[in-house]
């Protein structure tokens, strides 16, 4: 029993963390880009990424399930990077996917937050272009950091779409929120209390360590 | 002394096809004070973006030293990085006094030098506030910290944009006595823009009057103030509105 619990603990970190780090590899940059850049279209991208902000989670899991399905678009390619349906690689597509426009958006919001003189001043002290948008993306500390956060906050806590793509197959797919819903529905109500419990003290802890990422700011 | 830093040719500033700066002809010696008088939307801050290579013009020249370019020629970062601007209002990042001012340096990729950073706020009067919160300090302070961050770097040029304005009369003395050191012990080229005539007639050798985008008259400190040869340059002296 115990050995089930740690595996699909740390099935759910795992899912969650990678899903978590490919959102925040793709999600950041675009989002940095977008708080800085003024393009044509900016405004349509922003709604569409607000939109996706929005997106119920299990909708994701049913468009992503029907990508991945034999007839579906992704499923008819014979590719070690496409994922099978009910694996773990198909949950942290779908994670992927649901965080990756908080991660993005929250970042763009961050990021069109900060002083726009800032740039033009860090220029002038001779940054290159590179330097001054690390120099903004650290001034938009508080809010990446919050964007990470809200990016986990959305894949750890989620049930829908991990239930759709992976099955909640035991000992493969299996993670805690699927567990809890199971263990509910068994009438099992002091597991799925005690994975409840688990599932919170792994989200504040984690969060508390996102937040070291923040630092001090003028002092607080 | 008189070797040109800064040669301006038929240099047009446009956004969006509005017109806001048109310069046939400006020359900025080596080690000159040079002010940029005007009222405001006159097109100084656009000129200051542009002499300190943020901005590229929509046509004409800006020849630095020898060097010639054009808006089709990227502007190298050593080139950049031999001059740099204190603004009006200073944004300072969300660090240390100490540490926003060794920023510059760290760009380079060059050593904090403990030695010149502390000489630096010591000379605008800062070193007690080494180690506090950048954040934390009133707007004569923060304004002193982008003037030492600027100093530390040892521009040959430093552009001053209304660096003095909304500061209270200590430290605006404090800060024209400052620049007026740099200009004259270490030889740093002054470009200043400034809506405050005395402040021009304090800090400058050379003064320009700068009209909706156009240079007016560009004179020596004493022909401008003494004998405009303009009557818009008179005009705007007294006060009067000339736009």
């Amino acid at each position: 029993m115990l050995n089930d619990l740690g595996e699909i603990i740390l099935l759910s970190l795992e899912v969650s963390g990678i899903a978590l780090l490919l959102s925040a590899l793709v999600g950041l940059p675009i989002g940095i880009s977008m708080g800085l850049g003024h393009f044509t279209g900016r405004r349509l991208v922003t709604a569409l990424l607000y939109t996706g902000m929005g997106f119920p989670p299990v909708v994701i899991g049913l468009f992503v399930y029907l990508l991945l399905s034999r007839n579906g678009i992704l499923g008819q390619i014979n590719s070690p990077l496409i994922p099978s349906l009910f694996t773990p690689g198909a949950m942290i597509l779908a994670q992927t996917i649901i965080a990756f426009p908080l991660v993005a958006g929250f970042t763009m919001a961050a990021v069109m937050g900060v002083d726009p003189q800032l740039r033009l001043q860090v220029l002038s002290l001779g940054a290159t272009k590179n330097q001054a948008a690390m120099a903004i993306l650290r001034e938009a500390r508080v809010g990446v950091v919050a964007a990470i956060v809200a990016g986990f906050g959305s894949i750890i806590s989620e049930v829908g779409a991990v239930m759709l793509v992976g099955g909640n197959i035991e000992g493969r797919t299996r993670v805690m929120t699927t567990a809890i819903v199971l263990e509910t529905r068994k009438g099992n109500f002091d597991l799925a209390l005690s994975l409840g419990i688990v599932l919170l003290t792994i989200t504040f802890f984690t969060n508390l360590a996102l937040l070291r990422l923040q630092g001090r700011t003028a002092g607080k | 002394m008189n070797q040109v830093i800064y040669s301006l040719r038929q240099l047009i500033k446009e956004y969006t096809g509005r017109r806001v700066l048109e310069i046939p002809q400006l020359d900025i010696r080596r080690g000159e004070a040079f002010a940029l008088v005007g009222p405001s939307g006159a097109g100084k801050s656009t000129l200051l973006r542009l002499l300190n290579f943020l901005e590229t013009p929509s046509s004409g020249s800006i020849t630095f030293e020898d060097i010639e370019f054009h808006p089709d020629i990227e502007v190298p970062l050593e080139v950049r990085r031999r001059v740099t601007t204190v603004f009006q209002r200073p944004v300072l990042l969300d660090l240390t006094v100490w540490e926003n001012v060794t920023y510059g340096l760290h760009l380079r990729g060059l050593k904090d030098s403990a030695d010149s950073t502390r000489a630096v706020l010591e000379q605008v009067g800062l070193i007690h506030l080494a180690r506090q919160h950048a954040r934390t300090l009133s707007g004569g302070e923060a304004q002193r910290v982008a003037l030492a961050r600027a100093m530390v770097l040892q521009p040959d040029v430093l552009l001053l944009d209304e660096p003095t304005a909304n500061l209270d009369p200590y430290n605006v003395g404090l800060i024209e006595d400052i620049v007026r050191e740099l200009n004259k012990e270490r030889g740093t080229t002054l470009v200043l823009v400034t809506h405050n005539v005395f402040q021009a007639r304090r800090l400058a050798s050379q003064v320009a009057l700068l009209l909706e985008g156009k240079l007016v008259e560009v004179a020596g400190v004493e022909a401008f103030f003494q004998s405009p040869k303009d009557p818009r340059t008179a005009a705007f002296m007294r006060g009067e509105m000339v736009y």
